[in-house]
Protein backbone atom coordinates (compact mmCIF):
# COMPACT_ATOMS: atom_id res chain seq x y z
CA UNK A 1 0.00 0.00 0.00
CA UNK A 2 1.04 3.73 -0.54
CA UNK A 3 -0.16 6.87 0.58
CA UNK A 4 -2.46 8.22 -2.48
CA UNK A 5 -3.70 4.80 -3.31
CA UNK A 6 -7.18 4.38 -4.30
CA UNK A 7 -7.94 1.02 -1.47
CA UNK A 8 -11.59 -1.03 -1.07
CA UNK A 9 -11.83 -2.56 1.79
CA UNK A 10 -15.21 -4.56 1.26
CA UNK A 11 -17.51 -6.68 3.01
CA UNK A 12 -21.12 -6.11 2.96
CA UNK A 13 -22.01 -5.54 6.95
CA UNK A 14 -20.15 -9.03 7.20
CA UNK A 15 -16.55 -9.62 7.40
CA UNK A 16 -15.70 -6.37 6.92
CA UNK A 17 -11.55 -6.31 7.30
CA UNK A 18 -11.04 -4.31 10.50
CA UNK A 19 -7.58 -5.86 11.58
CA UNK A 20 -6.48 -4.59 8.12
CA UNK A 21 -8.03 -1.17 8.46
CA UNK A 22 -6.23 -0.75 11.85
CA UNK A 23 -2.93 -1.99 10.12
CA UNK A 24 -3.65 1.06 7.72
CA UNK A 25 -4.13 3.76 10.40
CA UNK A 26 -1.14 2.39 12.40
CA UNK A 27 1.23 2.70 9.29
CA UNK A 28 -0.49 6.02 9.01
CA UNK A 29 -1.51 5.66 5.27
CA UNK A 30 -2.60 9.05 4.18
CA UNK A 31 -4.24 10.83 0.97
CA UNK A 32 -6.40 7.26 0.45
CA UNK A 33 -9.01 7.31 -1.71
CA UNK A 34 -11.02 4.94 -0.17
CA UNK A 35 -14.02 3.01 -1.44
CA UNK A 36 -16.87 1.21 0.11
CA UNK A 37 -20.04 0.58 -0.17
CA UNK A 38 -20.94 1.28 3.45
CA UNK A 39 -18.38 3.05 4.91
CA UNK A 40 -19.29 1.71 8.22
CA UNK A 41 -17.31 1.92 11.43
CA UNK A 42 -14.13 1.06 10.02
CA UNK A 43 -13.69 4.05 7.64
CA UNK A 44 -15.06 6.14 10.55
CA UNK A 45 -11.80 5.43 12.41
CA UNK A 46 -9.92 5.24 9.05
CA UNK A 47 -11.13 8.97 7.90
CA UNK A 48 -10.99 10.40 11.49
CA UNK A 49 -7.42 8.92 11.62
CA UNK A 50 -6.86 11.63 8.77
CA UNK A 51 -5.97 8.81 6.58
CA UNK A 52 -8.41 9.15 3.69
CA UNK A 53 -8.92 12.44 1.45
CA UNK A 54 -11.77 11.38 -0.75
CA UNK A 55 -14.56 9.01 -0.11
CA UNK A 56 -16.90 6.83 -2.81
CA UNK A 57 -19.44 5.03 -1.14
CA UNK A 58 -23.00 4.48 -1.05
CA UNK A 59 -24.71 4.25 2.57
CA UNK A 60 -22.89 5.86 5.05
CA UNK A 61 -24.18 5.31 8.71
CA UNK A 62 -23.64 2.67 11.09
CA UNK A 63 -26.26 0.27 10.50
CA UNK A 64 -28.92 -0.18 13.29
CA UNK A 65 -27.05 2.42 15.71
CA UNK A 66 -27.23 5.74 13.66
CA UNK A 67 -24.47 8.18 12.06
CA UNK A 68 -21.04 7.75 11.79
CA UNK A 69 -20.06 10.70 13.41
CA UNK A 70 -15.74 11.11 12.39
CA UNK A 71 -17.28 10.56 8.99
CA UNK A 72 -20.02 13.24 9.09
CA UNK A 73 -17.66 15.67 11.04
CA UNK A 74 -15.18 15.37 8.13
CA UNK A 75 -17.52 16.50 5.66
CA UNK A 76 -19.29 19.16 8.02
CA UNK A 77 -16.83 20.79 9.36
CA UNK A 78 -13.48 19.36 7.26
CA UNK A 79 -12.24 17.47 10.97
CA UNK A 80 -9.18 16.61 10.96
CA UNK A 81 -8.66 17.01 7.26
CA UNK A 82 -11.26 17.92 4.52
CA UNK A 83 -12.68 14.63 3.03
CA UNK A 84 -14.01 15.28 -1.13
CA UNK A 85 -17.00 12.56 -1.25
CA UNK A 86 -18.32 10.92 -4.26
CA UNK A 87 -21.84 8.98 -3.76
CA UNK A 88 -23.98 6.62 -5.18
CA UNK A 89 -26.63 4.14 -4.68
CA UNK A 90 -25.97 0.69 -3.94
CA UNK A 91 -27.35 -0.71 -7.62
CA UNK A 92 -24.56 1.55 -9.02
CA UNK A 93 -21.65 0.63 -7.03
CA UNK A 94 -22.13 -3.11 -7.07
CA UNK A 95 -22.47 -2.29 -11.23
CA UNK A 96 -19.40 -0.23 -11.16
CA UNK A 97 -17.34 -2.71 -9.35
CA UNK A 98 -18.91 -5.16 -12.02
CA UNK A 99 -18.02 -3.34 -14.84
CA UNK A 100 -14.67 -3.11 -13.13
CA UNK A 101 -13.58 -6.80 -12.42
CA UNK A 102 -15.43 -7.35 -16.48
CA UNK A 103 -12.49 -5.05 -18.05
CA UNK A 104 -15.58 -2.23 -18.88
CA UNK A 105 -14.88 1.20 -18.82
CA UNK A 106 -18.30 1.82 -17.13
CA UNK A 107 -21.47 -0.27 -15.49
CA UNK A 108 -24.86 0.53 -17.18
CA UNK A 109 -28.05 0.55 -15.35
CA UNK A 110 -31.45 1.60 -15.10
CA UNK A 111 -30.47 4.04 -12.04
CA UNK A 112 -31.34 7.54 -10.34
CA UNK A 113 -34.44 8.14 -12.13
CA UNK A 114 -35.80 11.71 -10.26
CA UNK A 115 -33.14 11.80 -7.78
CA UNK A 116 -30.88 14.25 -7.32
CA UNK A 117 -27.78 12.38 -6.85
CA UNK A 118 -26.66 12.75 -10.91
CA UNK A 119 -27.01 16.51 -10.43
CA UNK A 120 -23.87 16.22 -7.63
CA UNK A 121 -22.12 13.54 -9.06
CA UNK A 122 -20.76 14.19 -12.53
CA UNK A 123 -20.14 10.56 -12.54
CA UNK A 124 -23.46 9.13 -13.27
CA UNK A 125 -24.69 9.96 -16.86
CA UNK A 126 -27.06 9.21 -19.11
CA UNK A 127 -26.54 7.08 -22.22
CA UNK A 128 -29.06 6.06 -24.66
CA UNK A 129 -29.45 2.35 -25.80
CA UNK A 130 -28.22 1.86 -29.21
CA UNK A 131 -30.81 -0.88 -29.94
CA UNK A 132 -34.11 0.52 -28.67
CA UNK A 133 -33.05 4.26 -28.26
CA UNK A 134 -33.99 3.73 -24.15
CA UNK A 135 -32.29 6.50 -21.92
CA UNK A 136 -30.05 4.47 -19.26
CA UNK A 137 -27.39 5.52 -17.06
CA UNK A 138 -23.75 4.81 -16.62
CA UNK A 139 -20.95 4.93 -14.09
CA UNK A 140 -17.68 4.44 -14.11
CA UNK A 141 -15.91 0.76 -13.87
CA UNK A 142 -14.29 0.87 -10.27
CA UNK A 143 -10.60 0.21 -10.02
CA UNK A 144 -8.73 0.02 -6.53
CA UNK A 145 -5.46 0.07 -6.78
CA UNK A 146 -5.38 -2.45 -3.98
CA UNK A 147 -8.34 -4.27 -2.76
CA UNK A 148 -8.77 -5.96 0.94
CA UNK A 149 -11.01 -8.38 2.19
CA UNK A 150 -10.97 -10.61 5.04
CA UNK A 151 -12.49 -14.32 4.19
CA UNK A 152 -13.15 -17.52 6.29
CA UNK A 153 -10.25 -19.09 5.23
CA UNK A 154 -7.59 -20.31 2.63
CA UNK A 155 -5.93 -23.50 1.65
CA UNK A 156 -2.56 -23.99 1.90
CA UNK A 157 -1.93 -23.28 -1.99
CA UNK A 158 -3.86 -19.63 -0.97
CA UNK A 159 -7.43 -20.57 -2.43
CA UNK A 160 -9.60 -18.19 -0.33
CA UNK A 161 -13.37 -18.86 0.23
CA UNK A 162 -15.94 -16.79 1.54
CA UNK A 163 -19.64 -17.99 2.65
CA UNK A 164 -22.63 -16.81 3.91
CA UNK A 165 -23.21 -13.24 2.61
CA UNK A 166 -20.82 -12.92 0.11
CA UNK A 167 -21.90 -8.99 -0.51
CA UNK A 168 -19.47 -7.69 -3.17
CA UNK A 169 -15.93 -8.61 -2.26
CA UNK A 170 -15.46 -11.15 -5.15
CA UNK A 171 -16.67 -8.12 -7.15
CA UNK A 172 -13.92 -5.49 -5.54
CA UNK A 173 -11.32 -7.71 -5.61
CA UNK A 174 -11.39 -8.77 -8.99
CA UNK A 175 -11.76 -5.14 -10.44
CA UNK A 176 -8.59 -4.58 -8.57
CA UNK A 177 -4.87 -4.01 -8.98
CA UNK A 178 -3.93 -5.97 -5.95
CA UNK A 179 -5.65 -8.14 -3.67
CA UNK A 180 -4.78 -8.60 0.01
CA UNK A 181 -6.95 -10.98 1.77
CA UNK A 182 -6.95 -11.88 5.15
CA UNK A 183 -8.90 -14.85 6.64
CA UNK A 184 -9.68 -16.80 10.23
CA UNK A 185 -7.71 -19.80 9.64
CA UNK A 186 -5.97 -21.83 7.13
CA UNK A 187 -7.26 -25.42 6.25
CA UNK A 188 -5.73 -28.59 4.52
CA UNK A 189 -9.30 -28.64 2.51
CA UNK A 190 -11.43 -25.79 1.91
CA UNK A 191 -14.09 -28.40 2.02
CA UNK A 192 -16.32 -26.09 -0.14
CA UNK A 193 -19.18 -27.46 -2.41
CA UNK A 194 -18.44 -27.32 -6.23
CA UNK A 195 -20.65 -23.60 -6.78
CA UNK A 196 -19.19 -21.95 -3.37
CA UNK A 197 -17.12 -18.88 -3.71
CA UNK A 198 -14.11 -18.72 -4.11
CA UNK A 199 -10.76 -16.82 -5.14
CA UNK A 200 -7.90 -18.94 -6.99
CA UNK A 201 -4.81 -18.23 -4.96
CA UNK A 202 -3.67 -16.64 -8.53
CA UNK A 203 -5.74 -13.74 -7.71
CA UNK A 204 -4.64 -13.08 -5.00
CA UNK A 205 -1.35 -10.94 -3.76
CA UNK A 206 -1.45 -12.15 -0.35
CA UNK A 207 -2.85 -13.51 2.67
CA UNK A 208 -2.82 -12.68 6.11
CA UNK A 209 -4.14 -15.33 8.82
CA UNK A 210 -5.67 -12.68 11.21
CA UNK A 211 -8.25 -15.10 13.69
CA UNK A 212 -11.59 -12.62 14.37
CA UNK A 213 -10.33 -9.72 11.97
CA UNK A 214 -13.51 -8.78 11.21
CA UNK A 215 -14.29 -7.69 14.63
CA UNK A 216 -16.69 -5.75 15.33
CA UNK A 217 -18.44 -7.48 12.05
CA UNK A 218 -19.09 -11.28 11.88
CA UNK A 219 -17.77 -13.96 10.61
CA UNK A 220 -20.33 -16.46 9.36
CA UNK A 221 -19.65 -19.99 11.18
CA UNK A 222 -17.03 -18.67 13.14
CA UNK A 223 -18.52 -15.37 15.81
CA UNK A 224 -21.15 -13.26 15.46
CA UNK A 225 -21.71 -9.43 15.04
CA UNK A 226 -20.63 -7.62 17.96
CA UNK A 227 -23.58 -5.21 18.29
CA UNK A 228 -22.44 -4.13 21.92
CA UNK A 229 -19.41 -2.83 20.31
CA UNK A 230 -21.18 -1.12 17.15
CA UNK A 231 -23.42 0.59 19.66
CA UNK A 232 -20.43 1.39 22.52
CA UNK A 233 -18.80 3.22 19.01
CA UNK A 234 -21.57 5.55 19.07
CA UNK A 235 -20.69 6.83 22.34
CA UNK A 236 -16.59 6.94 21.83
CA UNK A 237 -16.89 8.54 18.21
CA UNK A 238 -18.77 11.53 18.98
CA UNK A 239 -16.21 13.24 20.64
CA UNK A 240 -13.09 14.10 18.93
CA UNK A 241 -10.58 14.30 22.04
CA UNK A 242 -12.08 10.80 23.04
CA UNK A 243 -12.06 9.52 19.50
CA UNK A 244 -8.54 10.02 19.76
CA UNK A 245 -7.41 8.93 22.75
CA UNK A 246 -9.60 5.67 21.65
CA UNK A 247 -7.67 5.15 19.05
CA UNK A 248 -4.25 5.60 20.22
CA UNK A 249 -5.21 3.52 23.53
CA UNK A 250 -5.97 0.54 21.03
CA UNK A 251 -4.76 1.11 17.88
CA UNK A 252 -1.38 3.00 17.39
CA UNK A 253 -0.08 1.55 20.79
CA UNK A 254 -0.97 -1.90 19.76
CA UNK A 255 1.01 -3.87 18.07
CA UNK A 256 -1.51 -6.26 16.16
CA UNK A 257 -5.52 -6.99 16.41
CA UNK A 258 -4.58 -9.95 18.80
CA UNK A 259 -2.88 -7.31 21.02
CA UNK A 260 -6.11 -4.74 20.08
CA UNK A 261 -8.82 -7.65 20.61
CA UNK A 262 -6.85 -7.79 24.27
CA UNK A 263 -6.68 -4.16 25.04
CA UNK A 264 -10.64 -3.29 24.19
CA UNK A 265 -11.91 -6.50 26.19
CA UNK A 266 -9.83 -5.99 29.10
CA UNK A 267 -11.65 -2.67 28.96
CA UNK A 268 -14.86 -2.97 27.47
CA UNK A 269 -15.79 -6.05 28.59
CA UNK A 270 -17.80 -6.72 25.15
CA UNK A 271 -16.56 -8.29 22.03
CA UNK A 272 -15.84 -12.31 23.22
CA UNK A 273 -15.92 -14.32 20.04
CA UNK B 1 -58.71 10.10 26.61
CA UNK B 2 -58.57 6.08 28.24
CA UNK B 3 -55.28 4.38 27.36
CA UNK B 4 -55.86 2.30 24.03
CA UNK B 5 -53.75 -0.45 25.36
CA UNK B 6 -50.69 0.68 22.44
CA UNK B 7 -48.21 2.49 21.67
CA UNK B 8 -48.49 5.12 18.36
CA UNK B 9 -45.34 2.97 17.07
CA UNK B 10 -47.32 -0.42 17.38
CA UNK B 11 -50.16 0.67 15.33
CA UNK B 12 -47.74 2.11 12.73
CA UNK B 13 -46.42 -0.90 12.52
CA UNK B 14 -49.57 -3.24 12.57
CA UNK B 15 -51.47 -1.01 9.68
CA UNK B 16 -48.12 -1.57 7.51
CA UNK B 17 -47.58 -5.02 8.17
CA UNK B 18 -51.59 -5.69 7.03
CA UNK B 19 -50.84 -4.20 3.95
CA UNK B 20 -48.37 -6.94 2.72
CA UNK B 21 -50.38 -9.91 1.14
CA UNK B 22 -49.22 -13.34 1.64
CA UNK B 23 -47.45 -14.90 -1.56
CA UNK B 24 -45.97 -11.40 -2.90
CA UNK B 25 -42.42 -10.68 -2.94
CA UNK B 26 -41.09 -7.49 -0.61
CA UNK B 27 -37.83 -5.47 -0.92
CA UNK B 28 -37.05 -4.44 2.61
CA UNK B 29 -34.93 -1.45 4.17
CA UNK B 30 -33.76 -1.73 7.57
CA UNK B 31 -35.45 -0.56 10.83
CA UNK B 32 -39.64 0.24 10.46
CA UNK B 33 -39.84 -1.77 7.29
CA UNK B 34 -37.94 -4.82 8.56
CA UNK B 35 -40.11 -4.63 11.84
CA UNK B 36 -43.46 -4.30 9.48
CA UNK B 37 -42.76 -6.57 7.27
CA UNK B 38 -41.38 -9.50 9.36
CA UNK B 39 -44.74 -9.29 11.21
CA UNK B 40 -46.67 -9.42 8.16
CA UNK B 41 -45.02 -13.04 7.86
CA UNK B 42 -45.16 -14.43 11.62
CA UNK B 43 -48.99 -13.48 11.40
CA UNK B 44 -50.97 -13.10 8.31
CA UNK B 45 -48.84 -13.52 5.31
CA UNK B 46 -46.48 -16.80 6.12
CA UNK B 47 -45.63 -17.15 2.24
CA UNK B 48 -44.59 -13.44 2.03
CA UNK B 49 -40.58 -13.39 0.27
CA UNK B 50 -38.55 -11.40 1.98
CA UNK B 51 -35.48 -9.75 -0.14
CA UNK B 52 -32.62 -7.65 2.06
CA UNK B 53 -30.06 -6.34 0.08
CA UNK B 54 -27.26 -8.06 1.40
CA UNK B 55 -28.67 -10.91 -1.06
CA UNK B 56 -30.65 -12.63 0.98
CA UNK B 57 -33.81 -14.35 -0.61
CA UNK B 58 -36.90 -15.37 1.07
CA UNK B 59 -35.12 -14.48 4.66
CA UNK B 60 -36.83 -15.95 7.67
CA UNK B 61 -35.30 -14.27 10.58
CA UNK B 62 -36.73 -15.31 14.10
CA UNK B 63 -35.30 -11.54 15.32
CA UNK B 64 -35.09 -8.16 14.06
CA UNK B 65 -31.84 -7.72 12.07
CA UNK B 66 -29.49 -4.81 13.62
CA UNK B 67 -27.77 -4.20 10.07
CA UNK B 68 -29.22 -5.48 6.74
CA UNK B 69 -26.72 -8.67 6.45
CA UNK B 70 -27.41 -10.06 10.17
CA UNK B 71 -25.71 -13.32 9.72
CA UNK B 72 -29.67 -14.86 10.64
CA UNK B 73 -30.97 -13.60 7.30
CA UNK B 74 -28.54 -15.73 5.16
CA UNK B 75 -29.28 -18.72 7.55
CA UNK B 76 -33.05 -18.18 7.40
CA UNK B 77 -32.92 -17.42 3.38
CA UNK B 78 -33.74 -19.64 0.86
CA UNK B 79 -31.18 -18.36 -1.18
CA UNK B 80 -27.92 -16.04 -0.53
CA UNK B 81 -26.39 -14.58 -3.73
CA UNK B 82 -23.92 -11.46 -4.36
CA UNK B 83 -24.89 -7.62 -3.79
CA UNK B 84 -24.75 -6.92 -7.83
CA UNK B 85 -27.02 -10.29 -8.36
CA UNK B 86 -30.03 -8.93 -6.09
CA UNK B 87 -30.30 -5.60 -7.43
CA UNK B 88 -29.78 -6.61 -11.30
CA UNK B 89 -31.72 -9.76 -11.33
CA UNK B 90 -34.05 -9.78 -9.05
CA UNK B 91 -34.92 -6.02 -8.33
CA UNK B 92 -33.80 -4.21 -11.79
CA UNK B 93 -35.16 -7.76 -13.24
CA UNK B 94 -38.21 -6.43 -12.44
CA UNK B 95 -39.37 -9.24 -10.10
CA UNK B 96 -40.12 -7.29 -6.55
CA UNK B 97 -43.87 -6.91 -5.98
CA UNK B 98 -43.11 -3.80 -3.37
CA UNK B 99 -40.29 -1.82 -2.13
CA UNK B 100 -40.68 -1.13 1.70
CA UNK B 101 -38.92 1.84 2.68
CA UNK B 102 -38.06 4.09 5.57
CA UNK B 103 -37.02 7.85 4.93
CA UNK B 104 -36.00 11.03 6.99
CA UNK B 105 -38.28 13.62 4.56
CA UNK B 106 -41.28 13.02 2.33
CA UNK B 107 -42.98 15.20 0.51
CA UNK B 108 -46.55 15.26 -1.08
CA UNK B 109 -45.56 12.89 -3.91
CA UNK B 110 -43.69 10.52 -2.29
CA UNK B 111 -40.42 11.68 -3.27
CA UNK B 112 -38.06 10.99 -0.11
CA UNK B 113 -34.82 12.62 1.38
CA UNK B 114 -32.29 10.68 2.73
CA UNK B 115 -29.45 12.17 2.13
CA UNK B 116 -28.88 15.80 3.63
CA UNK B 117 -30.61 18.40 5.50
CA UNK B 118 -29.13 21.96 4.27
CA UNK B 119 -27.32 22.05 1.20
CA UNK B 120 -25.47 19.19 -0.70
CA UNK B 121 -22.17 20.80 -0.87
CA UNK B 122 -22.43 22.22 2.63
CA UNK B 123 -25.26 20.00 4.92
CA UNK B 124 -26.44 20.95 8.20
CA UNK B 125 -27.15 17.48 8.94
CA UNK B 126 -25.06 14.66 6.81
CA UNK B 127 -27.62 11.60 6.90
CA UNK B 128 -26.60 8.28 5.31
CA UNK B 129 -27.25 8.54 1.61
CA UNK B 130 -28.95 6.52 -1.00
CA UNK B 131 -28.52 2.78 -0.47
CA UNK B 132 -30.47 0.36 -2.38
CA UNK B 133 -33.45 3.12 -1.92
CA UNK B 134 -33.45 5.29 -5.31
CA UNK B 135 -33.51 2.07 -7.65
CA UNK B 136 -36.28 0.40 -4.90
CA UNK B 137 -38.29 3.31 -5.43
CA UNK B 138 -38.34 2.65 -9.19
CA UNK B 139 -37.59 -1.01 -9.93
CA UNK B 140 -40.27 -1.99 -7.87
CA UNK B 141 -43.99 -2.70 -8.69
CA UNK B 142 -44.64 -0.21 -6.20
CA UNK B 143 -43.28 1.14 -3.11
CA UNK B 144 -44.59 1.68 0.68
CA UNK B 145 -43.23 4.15 2.82
CA UNK B 146 -43.36 3.93 6.59
CA UNK B 147 -42.05 6.66 8.90
CA UNK B 148 -43.49 9.17 11.38
CA UNK B 149 -45.14 11.94 10.54
CA UNK B 150 -44.47 15.21 12.12
CA UNK B 151 -44.04 18.78 10.50
CA UNK B 152 -39.92 18.20 10.49
CA UNK B 153 -40.49 14.76 8.35
CA UNK B 154 -43.63 16.00 6.31
CA UNK B 155 -41.96 18.72 3.88
CA UNK B 156 -43.53 21.30 1.56
CA UNK B 157 -39.61 20.85 -0.45
CA UNK B 158 -37.14 18.16 0.28
CA UNK B 159 -33.87 19.61 0.91
CA UNK B 160 -32.30 16.72 -1.37
CA UNK B 161 -34.44 14.22 -3.55
CA UNK B 162 -32.51 10.95 -2.93
CA UNK B 163 -35.42 8.36 -4.58
CA UNK B 164 -38.71 9.29 -6.47
CA UNK B 165 -41.93 9.63 -6.01
CA UNK B 166 -43.40 11.42 -8.75
CA UNK B 167 -40.75 12.50 -11.64
CA UNK B 168 -42.64 15.02 -14.21
CA UNK B 169 -40.27 14.83 -16.52
CA UNK B 170 -39.06 11.47 -15.77
CA UNK B 171 -39.96 9.09 -18.76
CA UNK B 172 -40.45 11.83 -21.46
CA UNK B 173 -38.29 13.72 -24.14
CA UNK B 174 -35.86 10.34 -23.92
CA UNK B 175 -35.36 10.64 -20.03
CA UNK B 176 -34.89 7.32 -17.78
CA UNK B 177 -38.16 6.51 -16.15
CA UNK B 178 -39.44 4.18 -13.84
CA UNK B 179 -40.70 0.84 -14.54
CA UNK B 180 -43.07 0.40 -11.34
CA UNK B 181 -46.05 2.60 -9.74
CA UNK B 182 -43.81 4.16 -7.56
CA UNK B 183 -45.07 4.49 -3.98
CA UNK B 184 -48.69 3.77 -3.45
CA UNK B 185 -49.24 3.96 0.31
CA UNK B 186 -47.57 6.03 3.07
CA UNK B 187 -48.44 4.36 6.78
CA UNK B 188 -47.55 6.76 9.70
CA UNK B 189 -48.28 6.42 13.65
CA UNK B 190 -51.34 9.03 12.78
CA UNK B 191 -52.58 7.37 9.32
CA UNK B 192 -52.14 6.05 6.12
CA UNK B 193 -51.75 8.13 3.09
CA UNK B 194 -52.72 7.07 -0.54
CA UNK B 195 -51.41 8.12 -3.72
CA UNK B 196 -53.92 9.65 -5.59
CA UNK B 197 -53.70 7.46 -9.61
CA UNK B 198 -53.90 10.72 -11.70
CA UNK B 199 -52.01 13.78 -10.12
CA UNK B 200 -50.05 10.99 -7.54
CA UNK B 201 -50.46 13.28 -4.79
CA UNK B 202 -50.91 11.83 -1.04
CA UNK B 203 -54.23 11.90 0.07
CA UNK B 204 -54.93 10.86 3.73
CA UNK B 205 -57.19 7.83 3.57
CA UNK B 206 -57.09 6.36 7.12
CA UNK B 207 -56.41 7.82 10.65
CA UNK B 208 -55.45 5.58 13.55
CA UNK B 209 -57.96 5.34 16.24
CA UNK B 210 -58.08 7.95 18.82
CA UNK B 211 -56.60 10.33 16.51
CA UNK B 212 -57.95 13.70 15.03
CA UNK B 213 -57.99 14.74 11.61
CA UNK B 214 -56.81 18.39 12.21
CA UNK B 215 -53.54 16.24 14.29
CA UNK B 216 -52.68 14.84 11.19
CA UNK B 217 -53.25 18.08 9.02
CA UNK B 218 -50.81 19.69 12.09
CA UNK B 219 -48.07 16.96 11.51
CA UNK B 220 -47.64 17.60 7.65
CA UNK B 221 -45.83 20.60 6.14
CA UNK B 222 -48.20 21.32 3.31
CA UNK B 223 -52.22 20.93 2.71
CA UNK B 224 -52.83 17.99 3.28
CA UNK B 225 -55.47 16.45 1.17
CA UNK B 226 -58.24 14.28 3.31
CA UNK B 227 -59.97 11.58 1.26
CA UNK B 228 -63.99 11.92 1.05
CA UNK B 229 -64.70 8.23 2.52
CA UNK B 230 -61.69 8.89 5.28
CA UNK B 231 -61.79 5.41 6.89
CA UNK B 232 -60.64 4.38 10.53
CA UNK B 233 -57.87 2.15 11.23
CA UNK B 234 -59.09 -0.90 13.26
CA UNK B 235 -57.26 -1.56 16.12
CA UNK B 236 -54.36 -3.91 16.45
CA UNK B 237 -56.15 -7.39 17.40
CA UNK B 238 -54.30 -9.43 20.52
CA UNK B 239 -52.64 -12.09 17.86
CA UNK B 240 -51.10 -9.06 16.10
CA UNK B 241 -49.81 -7.37 19.25
CA UNK B 242 -48.84 -9.86 21.47
CA UNK B 243 -46.56 -11.55 18.00
CA UNK B 244 -45.04 -7.81 17.57
CA UNK B 245 -44.11 -7.64 21.05
CA UNK B 246 -42.60 -11.11 21.15
CA UNK B 247 -40.71 -10.34 17.72
CA UNK B 248 -39.50 -7.24 20.08
CA UNK B 249 -38.32 -9.03 22.97
CA UNK B 250 -36.87 -11.51 21.12
CA UNK B 251 -34.75 -9.16 19.37
CA UNK B 252 -33.60 -7.25 22.29
CA UNK B 253 -32.80 -10.25 24.20
CA UNK B 254 -30.33 -11.54 20.87
CA UNK B 255 -29.12 -8.05 20.46
CA UNK B 256 -27.68 -7.31 24.33
CA UNK B 257 -30.62 -4.85 24.50
CA UNK B 258 -29.48 -2.38 21.53
CA UNK B 259 -33.19 -0.92 20.02
CA UNK B 260 -33.33 -1.46 16.17
CA UNK B 261 -32.93 1.64 15.34
CA UNK B 262 -36.45 3.49 13.09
Amino acid sequence: MRDGDAVALEGFTHLIPFAAGHELVRQERRGLTLMRMTPDIIYDQMIGMRCGSRVVFSWGGNPGVGSLHRFRDAIENGWPVPVEIEEHSHADMAASYQAGASGLPFAVMRGYVGSDLPKFNKRIQPITCPFTGEVLTATPALNPDVTIIHAQKADRKGNVAIFGIVGIQKEAALAAKKVIVTVEEIVEDLNAPVNACILPAWVISSISVVPGGAHPSYAHGYYKRDNLFCKAWDGISRDREQFRAWMKRHVLETKDFSEYRRSIESEMKVGHA
Amino acid sequence: MPEPGYNPAEIMTVAAARRLKNGTVCFVGIGLPSAAANLARITHAPELVLIYESGTIGAKPDVLPLSIGDGDLAETADAVVSVPEIFRYWLQGGRVDIGFLGAAQIDKFGNINTTVIGSYEKPKVRLPGAGGAPEIATAAKEVAIILKQSKRTFVEKLDFVTSSGYYPNAGRNGRPGPRGRGPTTVITDLGVMRSDPVNRELILTAIHPGTAVDQVRDATGWPLKIAGNLETTSPPTDAELSALRDLHSRTAAAHGNVSVAE
